[in-house]
């Protein structure tokens, strides 16, 4: 299901819109994610997880970051997350269940801050984008 | 065992008291049918299905999703009883229907993200996690009677 030109349109807007605070939404989505699927949290028993901690915060940071340059990419998402997939597959070995447990986290916090903008259309446009996204990472699973 | 804490029972019935069931319900089903396709399947015979508006709008969805919804009210009144409570509904869907059970999966996060958009700050995470238990708990009663 490839993203079309108005759903591109679409989900690039609303990234301008979070402007400097993907990285808000990010912590918030991984909290989220931490407390609904605790199975989650054993990928992380290096990190302080409870809500609020800084440790959190730069880890939600690098997510949004990552997320940030996915959507500057979105017409090569598996070439522009190569680096990111490699990590996750051959070093944290993350089973990719846990990309779509974050994927719907996200969703919901997105859904939760921005209501006037999570029309049916939106959050179709934004399930295919984190789709794609999860893809690209689980690329190097081969 | 309870299946879900006293705590996480509060929370869930403190929110679910506020829920318009019949209007969230055409909404999930609405959204459901709009982000996944695919699930219009089961509903070939519901009309216009061409569009994210004509889905929404669609008064066959909305009255399918009224349904579905209210049956999902009426398991959490049941809510440490689930499989007994969806027994029936559950032999409905393998024998009837022939509904893969990844749909109810389906269905029950997208209820989840229709809760946190017409609930903002009040879906907090505490409020979600609890919500999770209960969608794949109803999930999984509804495939429990699979053969």
């Amino acid at each position: 299901m490839v993203l079309s030109a108005a759903e591109r349109a679409a989900v690039r807007a609303l990234w301008t819109k979070l402007g400097s605070n993907v990285g808000v939404y990010a912590t918030e989505a991984l909290e989220r994610t931490f407390l609904a699927f605790p199975t989650t949290k054993t990928y992380f028993p290096h990190l302080d997880l409870t809500p609020g901690s800084a440790q959190v915060k730069a880890h939600g940071q690098k997510v949004a970051d990552a997320l940030t340059r996915a959507v500057a990419h979105l017409d090569d998402l598996p070439t522009a997350l190569w680096a990111l997939s490699d990590l996750h597959v051959r070093q944290l070995r993350v089973d990719p269940v846990n990309f779509k447990l974050l994927g719907h986290c996200l969703l919901v916090t997105l859904a939760r801050h921005y209501p006037g903008d999570f029309s049916p259309a939106m959050h179709a446009s934004l399930e295919k984008f984190l789709s794609h996204v999860i893809s690209a990472l689980a690329t190097s699973y081969g | 065992m309870s299946f879900l804490s006293a705590e996480e029972k509060g929370l869930v019935n403190g929110l679910w008291g506020k829920v318009n069931v019949d209007e969230v319900g055409g909404e999930a089903l609405g959204r459901l049918l709009v982000v996944y396709p695919w699930t219009q399947r089961f509903f070939q015979s519901f009309g216009d299905l061409s569009s994210a508006d004509a889905i929404m709008s669609n008064s066959k969805v909305k009255a399918h999703g009224k349904k579905v919804l209210n049956s999902f009210s009426d398991g959490l009144k049941n809510i440490d009883d689930l499989k007994g409570a969806f027994a029936k509904l559950s032999e409905l869907h393998c024998d009837k229907l022939h509904v893969d059970p990844e749909n109810f999966r389906l269905l029950g996060n997208v209820l989840v993200c229709v809760l946190a958009h017409h609930f903002g700050h009040e879906f907090n995470p505490q409020v979600q996690a609890a919500f999770q238990k209960v969608v794949a708990g109803v999930a999984s009663a509804l495939a429990h009677r699979y053969h």
